[in-house]
């Protein structure tokens, strides 16, 4: 197992710098200078004061020493300076990265727990009301747009029942300690998880029904029938376990998309992750952070589709991991 | 009269504002929007709108200016100017210390404009009409000018000149300067905490010169970065002050009802934002002025104010905003005329060539906005294509001139010499810039009266230049003018005193207090 570990990490760290080289000119394809953004109104008609901007941050550089530079900092852990907030790239994604993780981690089990959950029942009660009523609630949520779910959110749980906060990370002046600290982040974290949470839940609970459905026609089900073998032991044991592979393999690749919508998600709920340093980033062309940012989330992509390789291994120990 | 129509009238004269003088009391917290969230906070190095409005309560300029913009004593308590208008004289207030408690003298002053001149492109154009600069003594300081330069005691707001600590910043890389992420100012309040991405807290300062202000706490400026929420925010009362811009202007007149809420469009009128359409003078149809003025009276400004502005602002009447001096109405008018529009473009000879339109992406009331332009264009026969662009590939896409029509809005700076003569004179066309002359508008006349009006005197004198430019320029029409722009500040109707002078929430809360 270590030795396939150690191998994967080396793959990750060449296909992590593939992706910076490929973002690198991906990035600076996208019409808009930097210095031209940074200098704003009052600066951006000065000539003289662009150009400097532009020598400061070595954007008068060629491209490949541009990234010749870039890439020699990344080896050395160093992901640059930020034109834009003038500050090292690494503090930035530092001072963000764990509201994300907080915010899409919950998310993901939010989403995985309520999507087997469903699915379940969906498939142990296939054709009946239950499984239509589970089919159409998770479709609604799979067909509505994130912001727009969260709109309502707002609208419903802060603006009529006042129930939650409607933005940010915790109550701002609070000055809350811990027992009562948690809390106060917790209520903070309910719509913006569940918002996110719910998109996802909806794949997953679609999957693992038919993944259920599939698995019980199979012949060991039938075995396990035939020795008399409970139906909740059947469903449990036999049915779920094997059902499940298909929606971890969904899990890992959905790990890089839940930080896409954690953009917009945290936007709307103004949670302070990396999400919306992305996208204050890509406005404002800051290359540095937005490159950054995408080297962590491929790290973070990288490092689930890992953990997925290993549950599979604990959900079917016939995977070998040789291979 | 629509109700929209009222409330902006009723915001243009400023009587939804309490009027009542009441003695100030002290404490309390305001909850404030910031949005976007500033880059940073030093003040010398940065100038956009998000810094200016955070960081004008912890530096200060050396003058204010009042509503009508005259000059009145900050970190100056007075000044006086030669007869020859050439030296400026200004004694500094005894008594300031920086926050970290050492004193402000002359020699701050002296560092604070050679650093500008580095950091600071605004300050360094200001600057450059100075020979020379001393300090006789701690506590005087002269400036020398080359020749007279009329709009000279305009240019020391905070956000234009703020004054920066020697003693923290000399021989420094300014750059990495580790005070650029704890500034220390002279202003009414210290920074404290910025939680990136979730607010910025600012203090009370308690040895501020001017003794009980200010009356404030503390202050949260609060970042959310969406407009919606910002709106829910300060409707469950999470936030007590929406500065002009937090929200899209369809949600003012449904938050302007809100029980105890006041709205305001002043603070404004140093800046006095104006809105026009970049044209682009060097090719196509638009080469002819003949087809720019039809642009003027093809579209439908009132229906842009009362409609897309929910009645906030006025119709500009060409390159100067009334608010600031020297402003005048005597120009060629351009009403909605569709008919006289289609009359101009038929003897133009505009045979439907293609014109691109680039909207500015600075959200939905623009987005609104550039398809009703497109659609008075369309009514009168022009071919219009819109091109969608973020900010940084719209500026690019301008500054390479590579474009036919394109959406704005420009401060004016409180005089002509500042901020509207650098959108007209031909020396400033140079490609790959913004925000100068990227209409490729060339014409000796105006770049001499431009050049006369910054150093004329009297006063009378500029006001003869500065009315002739506008009459020209709005005749040859290079660019269309649309609106004065009005941003309201919404606050708790219990927030007194939140604006005070004319570049209002960006001059800082020090006469802000709450009735508790």
């Amino acid at each position: 197992m270590l030795s396939f570990v150690a191998q994967r990490v080396l793959k990750g760290v060449i296909v992590l710098l593939a992706i910076v080289v490929l973002n690198f000119f991906l990035i600076r394809l996208a019409p808009g200078d930097p210095a031209v953004v940074m200098a704003g109104e009052a600066g951006a008609s000065d000539q003289v004061f662009v150009k400097q901007l532009r020598e400061k941050f070595g954007l008068d550089k060629p491209l490949p020493e541009q990234l010749f530079i870039y890439v020699k900092g990344v080896v050395s852990l160093d992901l640059g300076f930020s034109f834009r907030q003038q500050a090292p790239v690494a503090k930035l994604i530092g001072e963000r990265l764990p509201a994300t993780l907080l915010l899409t981690l919950t998310a993901f089990a939010i989403s995985l727990a309520l999507g087997v959950l469903f699915g379940t029942f969906a498939a142990r009660f296939a054709g009946t009301f239950l499984d239509t009523a589970i089919t159409v609630f998770a479709l609604i949520f799979y067909a509505m747009p994130i912001f727009w779910v969260a709109l309502m959110g707002i609208l419903l749980f802060s603006v009529t029942m006042d129930w939650l906060p409607s933005f940010g990370y915790e109550t701002v002046g609070a000055n809350y300690t811990g027992l009562a600290h948690a809390v106060d982040v917790a209520k903070h974290l309910i719509m913006p998880a569940m918002t996110l949470g719910l998109f996802f839940m909806a794949t997953y609970t679609r999957m693992t029904r038919a993944s259920m459905l599939e698995v019980k026609r199979l012949d060991f089900v039938k075995t396990a029938r035939a020795k008399g073998l409970s139906d909740a032991v059947i469903q449990r044991r036999h049915v779920l376990r094997n059902a499940l592979l298909p929606v971890v393999t969904l899990a890992g690749v959905h790990s890089g998309t839940l930080i896409g919508g954690a953009v917009i998600t945290e936007t709307v709920f103004a949670w302070p992750g990396i999400g919306r340093l992305m996208y204050d980033a890509l406005l404002q062309r800051d290359y540095n952070l937005l490159l950054g940012v995408f080297v962590i989330c491929s790290a973070m992509v990288l490092i689930f589709n890992l953990i997925t390789d290993l549950v599979y291994r604990l959900v079917d120990p016939r995977i070998e991991f040789a291979s | 009269m629509p109700k929209r129509v009222l409330l902006g009238l009723l915001l243009a004269c400023g009587l939804m504002a309490p009027a009542l003088a009441q003695e100030p009391k002290t404490g309390g917290v305001i909850n404030a929007v910031i949005q976007p969230e500033p880059p940073g906070l030093m003040l010398a190095m940065i100038q956009n709108g998000p810094t200016q409005m955070v960081s004008g309560n912890i530096f200060e300029g050396l003058l204010r200016y009042s509503p009508k913009l005259e000059p009145q004593p900050e970190l100056a308590e007075s000044w006086s100017v030669s007869e020859d208008a050439k030296t400026y004289t200004f004694k500094l207030r005894k008594g300031v210390t920086w926050h970290d408690g050492k004193p402000f003298t002359a020699a701050d002053v002296l560092f604070s404009i050679e650093m500008l001149k580095q950091t600071h492109a605004r300050a360094r154009t200001n600057l450059a009409q100075v020979d020379k600069v001393e300090a006789p003594d701690d506590y005087t300081v002269v400036f020398t000018l080359k020749q007279p330069f009329g709009p000279f005691l305009g240019i020391f707001e905070v956000g234009s000149m703020p004054m920066v600590p020697k003693h923290l910043y000399e021989g420094t890389d300014f750059k990495t300067n580790p005070y650029n992420n704890a500034p220390v100012g002279t202003g009414p309040f210290m920074f404290k905490e910025w939680q990136k991405g979730s607010f910025i807290r600012l203090v009370k300062n308690p040895n501020y010169y001017e003794k009980g202000k200010p009356y404030i706490d503390e202050i949260y400026w609060q970042i959310i970065p969406d407009a919606a929420a910002r709106s829910v925010a300060y409707e469950t009362g999470k936030v007590d002050v929406l500065p002009g811009g937090s929200v899209e202007n369809f949600d003012v007149p449904r938050l302007s009802k809100l029980k105890d809420t006041c709205v305001t469009g002043a603070g404004w009128e140093f800046f006095s934002p104006l809105a026009w359409l970049w044209l682009n003078n060097r090719q196509g149809p638009l080469a002819d002025k003949r087809v720019r003025q039809a642009i003027m009276f093809a579209i439908d400004r009132d229906f842009a104010k009362d409609v897309i502005w929910n009645g906030l602002g006025k119709v500009a009447t060409g390159p100067s905003s009334s608010a600031i001096k020297y402003y005048t109405d005597d120009v060629k008018k351009y009403p909605y005329d569709p008919a006289k529009a289609k009359a101009l473009l038929k003897e133009a000879g505009y045979k439907g060539e293609k014109i691109r339109l680039l909207p500015l992406a600075y959200g939905e009331t623009w987005q609104r906005w550039g398809e009703a332009v497109k659609q008075n264009l369309q009514d009168v026969g022009m071919n219009i294509e819109t091109i969608a662009t973020d900010v940084a590939g719209g500026n690019q896409k301008i500054g390479d001139w590579d474009y036919d029509i394109a959406f704005t809005y420009l401060y004016q700076y409180g005089d002509p010499a500042l901020g509207v003569g650098r959108n007209y004179i031909s020396s400033n066309i140079a490609k790959g810039q913004i925000f100068n002359n990227v209409e490729g508008y060339v014409n000796p006349e105006i770049d001499q009266l431009f050049a006369d009006g910054a150093i004329a005197t009297p006063d009378s004198k500029r006001k003869e230049i500065y009315e002739k430019a506008q009459k020209i320029l709005v005749e040859d029409v290079p660019v269309a003018w649309m609106l004065e722009l009005q941003f309201p500040t919404i606050t708790r109707c219990k927030v007194k005193n939140l604006i005070t002078t004319g570049i209002g929430v960006n001059d800082g809360f020090k006469d802000a207090w709450l009735d508790k």
